[in-house]
């Protein structure tokens, strides 16, 4: 029997293993890649032949990375897999294993003024919580790898691609497995990476490229805060290995009075959550995300690397609880978010947006949670939103397959019958999400709403946010499915011809996840329904994590049943009512949301534009501080700074002039005027002084004729 | 031989340019062969260094002291402890590279290129070795010479500007500089009795705090001008600009650090009362916070792509004097390692520079963009130099910054709030220039067929891409060879340091947290 949680530390190598393989031989697996050059219009090539990625499919080597790279992930699920049963075994359910030190660095002081080592390990962590994300991120990451080698089957790049989602798999690993804040931040900044580096994926598109880079640097404002919160972390415990940062915090009392610096320490951690997450106020850079390839969108920006927020949240859940302050802030972020985003996804057009947006909207759905203190229930909706939301964006890429690249609703309609596969994968999707009872993202959903209403940090308000949210979510996934599938068609005739079912390799991935997507929330019914134990086994596996949160929600089930079954019933009815409603507005009276939208036009376009944020963010941060920033430090260094040095320079150089003038006129000056002087003064004298032996012969011979002359003229 | 390894080090360059004097010009061939294989020597015979090097132990190694100048107290004393091990190996690592990349750049004065580029390695590496202070002085002159010649021979348009600015400029600060050196001289006369340089001497000076101040201040324009601080350093973006490639490799990755290097080896220990003098610590700060953020400001603006990253090189060095002004351990360490990374992804993105440099004869970025189709291996080489750059965890630069970062937190909690935003500026700026010239369509028909990285250009930039993720990865030989002589600097400067409280942190931190909060700022 292999001891699979000693080789824990394998799980994330073999993805990186993959990824290395595709950076130095992917080239030659697959050769075609490099040789197809986008130019911009204008631009003369001599060599450009129309006829080279034609040749995608000729190199049979290209199998090997169809292979390797997938066949990467499910080694890491079956490592994931053999760990967690092992794990499940063991009395007390944790495991650590630390390879080497990575970051050894020298002795500081902590906040309370001892001596502390600036140290974080190589090292990782296995309990329930990194269980369900190791779990969740091979599992799914797989299918979308699969998945991936019929979507990406056509493009350029195939190598890369697989390399990308491989480093991405890695980091995520690294993320969740992590012993400590330090190597977390590596996953954490890692798979950052991968997702700058896949949505960039079409480089040629500078909407792309611009997309990842917004994607990078938003998210970097939100390290920033991570970052500092590290070092809070440092400082407070002198450890950032999350089992000493919880021992130490039980010594710590609740910040009940005030906003102390732990909740300072809580609220940092999650201003980094935040840029990951996509929550308020650095949600803008997802849905821009979608521009990477739909696979990616699937893995990345839905099922896993968006919820590294979340789940860095619940792991410091310890932290948390004695931060109410804090908590409340992340409640209500959270909800608002979901409300948020919910309204704009009412309104786009594009596929892919409506999903992404929904995204950002059931993403808040568990910051809504974590806040209210119930981090099962957020893990528990992090699980099964990865089926079904993983689900829909590839159902979503199988329908842009099938019709040649088109995402925008409007040109679809009545698709059911085409692809009738992803029609019916789809559709089992969007009841799971929209909380239709049975189907996985009722239980999640249906739990958080309960908690944000029974638990003691919960409130009306944030239930009926919740509710709302719920309601509009159903409503708009019924759009999305009654513009793509129902009703007569929109399609374009040049592309109806070539509508078709997306082959086994993608379909089958659909299939699986629709399974989870069904399946998947029956290991967490409510404690209402009294079933078994092994239908509450999500709740139990968790529980003793996050003990002191499981007690509120133990205490919540005291609460009226007569209450929950209402409650429970209220949001099932106001999600029956959003699918109605969709149906009645996009089947039935399809001129109905346009004279609504006509109505209430300013409304309309608000929701359309996204609240403007995008536009605001640009205008303050983009082109105020950065490029006006920019341009004026620019002129300032340029003028002022160098224009100092410059008229240093200057001085000296004009000094140097006045010296030589004064040089020259003054003191020269005085000094040749004094042999002026003397010059003219012996005028005189010089005009005697000829030389000349005559002229002296002349004037001795005068002297005489005159001295002679006197004397006798007297 | 073990007992004159370091001379050798430090003289081989030397030798390898006396020979190259006896090369005649017109064999241009001969004369890049020896030339390489003079630098590489130089690397090879550096190597034994780490090898015999021993990071358990305090104090220098490898020490050589004998008289030089007897009357006036002068001698020849060299010696390295780790800080100075890690930057001496800088050097002979990039002096090759540089070298290497050179091979086609240089058309003219073949033969005076490689002369310069020779006599400047023995310089810098005398001013990392050097145990005495006149001894420092002639090498830190020294390394004046040949670079002002590569700049004002080898460069572009405004060569001369650039070559003069940076000559006077430098000059002006060492002339301060030494001021201080005799200030300390003269002093210890008066104290103990005899005219001496020698470093280990002058630390057993004790001055009044105000004669301190005067001397930090002389030293720190000497150096402040070399590293370059803010508001210093506008000689840097003109001469990295004029300079060929080879030369803003060496002036990044290695000339700067002769400032920062300065500062710890000489500031800390030998005025330590004014190294922690409340204003002189806060201006530091505060001049490096402005760099760090300035600098990425203004790099994001910049339409040169030298330039930008000449800007970005005043950024990053805000983090290196901001570590060393943080005083303590990590922040020290930290800024040790930082100036490492800075001069292995520097040099490598002026190293990419120097690539299409050579190909276009432009650095103007809007004449690039869409690289990456053209040149794949391009591309991924300058991601990762990019990355590096951007201080992306596994690669050398995070280790750098996030030591730094936390050595600057525990100092005082806001320089670590400020600095920060450099990072988050220093990820826009540099994706911004990749996006511009890597990303995208070929917009320009001249960049359709320009050839992919050959084999020496990649041999230039491998190694320096393992040497960054060997750092990321396994960064802690790095910090056992910096962790005694930090301690000895961070012990003269902060007395106790190392003394306070238990080494458990967990016993001391169920204390109310407000007070916790108080006792983190110093």
């Amino acid at each position: 029997m292999v001891n699979f949680l000693d080789l824990i530390w394998l799980i994330p190598l073999f993805p990186l293993a993959g990824a290395i393989a595709m950076l130095l031989i992917g080239w030659k697996l697959d050769p075609q890649a490099s040789s197809e050059v986008a130019v911009a219009p204008g631009v003369a090539s001599h060599s450009h032949s129309s006829g080279a990625h034609h040749h995608a499919h000729a190199s049979p080597l290209r199998m090997l990375v169809s292979l390797l790279c997938p066949g990467m992930v499910l080694l890491s699920f079956i490592f994931s897999a053999g760990a967690v049963a092992q794990l499940a075994q063991k009395a007390e359910r944790v495991h650590e294993v630390v390879q080497f030190t990575w970051l050894a660095g020298l002795p500081f002081h902590t906040a309370a003024g001892s001596l502390a080592r600036f140290t974080a390990d190589w090292g990782f962590l296995l309990d329930p919580l990194s269980s369900v994300m190791i779990l969740v991120v091979t599992g799914v990451g797989f299918l979308i790898h699969v998945y991936s080698i019929g979507y990406m089957g056509h493009e350029g790049g195939y190598y890369r691609f697989f390399g990308y989602l491989n480093l991405f798999v890695f980091f995520m690993l690294m993320l969740v497995l992590a012993n400590n804040y330090a190597l977390l931040f590596v996953g954490w900044e890692g798979v950052g990476l991968c997702s700058y580096l896949l949505i960039g994926f079409y480089f040629h598109k500078k909407s792309a490229a611009d997309a990842g880079k917004k994607a990078f640097v938003v998210n970097r404002v939100g390290d920033a805060g991570f970052l500092i919160g590290i070092f809070l972390v440092f400082a407070l415990f002198g450890s950032v290995r999350f089992l000493e940062v919880n021992q130490a915090l039980a010594g710590f009392h609740a910040e009940t009075a005030g906003f102390g610096v732990l909740s300072a320490t809580a609220l940092l951690l999650f201003v980094g959550a935040t840029g990951k997450s996509a929550q308020i106020p650095l949600y803008t850079w997802l849905p821009d995300a979608m521009e990477g390839p739909t696979p990616v969108s699937a893995l990345i920006h839905a099922a896993t690397m968006v919820t590294a927020g979340v789940y860095m949240v619940a792991r410091s859940s310890a932290l948390f609880q004695l931060t109410p302050a804090t908590s409340v802030v992340v409640a209500f972020i959270g909800a608002f978010t979901a409300i948020w985003a919910a309204s704009i996804a009412l309104v786009q057009n594009d596929i892919k947006r409506v999903l992404a947006y929904s995204t950002v909207s059931q993403l808040g759905y568990m910051f809504l949670a974590l806040g209210v203190g119930a981090y099962w229930v957020a893990i528990f909706h992090l699980f099964t939103h990865a089926f079904f939301k993983a689900l829909l964006f590839l159902g979503s890429g199988s329908v842009i397959h099938a019709m040649g690249g088109e995402q925008d609703m409007r040109c679809m309609g009545g698709l059911k019958d085409r692809i009738p596969v992803t029609y019916r994968t789809m559709l089992i999707g969007a009841i799971a999400i929209a909380g239709i009872p049975g189907l996985a993202g009722f239980f999640s959903k249906d739990e958080i709403l309960w908690q944000a209403y029974s638990s003691p940090s919960g409130s009306k308000l944030l239930y009926l946010i919740g509710l709302t949210t719920a309601a509009m979510t159903a409503f708009y996934m019924w759009r999305l499915m009654s513009l793509t599938f129902f009703g007569r068609s929109r399609v374009k005739p040049e592309v109806e011809a070539r509508i078709h079912e997306s082959p086994a390799v993608m379909t089958a991935p659909l299939v699986v996840l629709a399974a989870g997507s069904i399946l998947a929330g029956w290991i967490g019914t409510p404690k209402l329904w009294n079933l078994p134990e092994g239908f509450r086994l999500f709740e139990s596996w968790l529980e003793p994590l996050f003990s002191g949160a499981a007690a509120h929600s133990a205490e919540a089930a005291h609460h009226d049943a007569a209450l929950e079954w209402l409650l429970m019933g209220l949001s099932v009815a106001l999600a029956v009512g959003g699918i109605l409603l969709a149906r009645r507005f996009y089947l039935v009276r399809t001129e109905l949301p346009e004279r609504l939208a006509e109505r209430f036009r300013p409304l309309y376009n608000t929701l359309a534009n996204k609240w403007y944020v995008d536009e605001i963010y640009d205008f303050l941060f983009v082109n105020g501080f950065g490029k006006a920033g920019g341009r004026a430090a620019g002129r300032f260094d340029l003028k002022v700074i160098d224009g100092g040095v410059n008229g240093t320079g200057w001085m000296t150089r004009f000094s140097s002039t006045l010296s030589i003038w004064w040089d020259t006129w003054i003191i020269d000056g005085a000094v040749r005027l004094s042999s002026f002087t003397v010059r003219m003064l012996s005028f005189p004298a010089r005009m005697v002084q000829t030389g000349r032996v005559q002229a002296y012969a002349l004037v001795m011979v005068a002297g005489v004729l005159l001295f002679f002359g006197y004397y006798v003229m007297r | 031989m073990d007992r004159h390894l370091l001379s050798i080090v430090l003289f081989a360059p030397l030798a390898g340019l006396l020979v190259l004097l006896l090369i005649p010009s017109s064999n241009r061939t001969l004369i890049r062969v020896w030339a390489n294989v003079a630098a590489f020597a130089g690397f090879l015979v550096s190597l034994p260094l780490v090898f015999r090097f021993d990071k358990s132990a305090a104090g220098f190694q490898f020490v050589e002291s004998m008289d030089w100048i007897p009357s006036l107290g002068v001698k020849y004393a060299i010696g390295i402890d780790g800080i100075s091990l890690l930057l001496v190996m800088l050097t002979t690592v990039v002096g090759f590279l540089a070298i290497l990349s050179s091979w086609s750049a240089i058309d003219t004065h073949v033969k005076e290129y490689y002369a310069m580029f020779l006599l400047q390695q023995t310089g810098i590496i005398g001013v990392f070795v050097a145990l005495d202070f006149f001894l420092f002085y002639v090498f830190w002159e020294v390394v004046l010479v040949p670079m002002y010649f590569i700049i004002g021979v080898w460069g572009g348009p405004r060569k001369l500007y650039a070559a003069i600015k940076f000559f006077l400029y430098t000059v002006a600060g060492s002339v301060l500089m030494l001021l201080g050196i005799l200030t300390l001289y003269f002093q210890h006369y008066q104290q103990f009795g005899f005219y001496t340089f020698e470093i280990a001497e002058l630390m057993k000076l004790n001055l009044p705090l105000g004669l301190e101040r005067w001397v930090f201040w002389a030293f720190f324009i000497g150096f402040a001008i070399k590293v370059p601080m803010f508001p210093f350093h506008t000689w840097l973006p003109d001469a990295h600009v004029e300079a060929p490639t080879a030369g803003s490799v060496i002036l990044a990755s290695i000339l700067l650090k002769m400032g920062t290097y300065g500062f710890i080896r000489f500031s800390l220990p030998l005025l330590p009362k004014a190294s922690i003098d409340q204003t002189i610590v806060g201006v530091l700060a505060a001049l490096s916070i402005v760099a760090i953020i300035y600098g990425a400001m203004v790099s994001l603006m910049q339409q040169d792509w030298k330039k930008l990253v000449a800007y970005s090189s005043v950024s990053h060095l805000g983090f290196c004097t901001l570590g060393i002004f943080a005083l303590n351990p990590n922040g020290i360490a930290g800024s040790v390692i930082q100036q490492i990374n800075h001069g292995i992804s520097t040099g490598m993105l002026f190293l990419i520079i120097g690539i299409v440099y050579e190909r276009r004869h432009t650095r103007e970025i809007a004449e690039y963009g869409g690289l990456g189709h053209v040149m794949p291996r391009y591309a991924t080489v300058f991601a990762i130099a990019m990355l590096s750059s951007a201080g992306l965890p596994l690669l050398n630069g995070f280790i750098g910054e996030f030591t730094i970062l936390q050595g600057a937190f525990e100092a005082n909690r806001a320089w670590a709030g400020f600095a920060v935003v450099g990072v988050v500026l220093g990820a826009a700026y540099l994706l911004w220039l990749y996006q511009r010239t890597i990303l995208g369509q070929v917009t320009n028909a001249k960049n359709l067929h320009l050839p992919d990285l050959n084999l020496r250009e990649m041999a230039v930039f491998l190694p320096l891409i393992a040497w960054a993720i060997w750092i990321g990865v396994y960064p802690k030989p790095y910090f056992d060879v910096l962790e005694k002589p930090v301690q000895q600097i961070v012990e003269r400067v902060r007395p106790g340091y190392y003394q306070a409280g238990t080494a458990n942190a967990r016993a001391a931190a169920p204390h109310s947290p407000s007070a916790a909060l108080e006792g983190g700022s110093r």
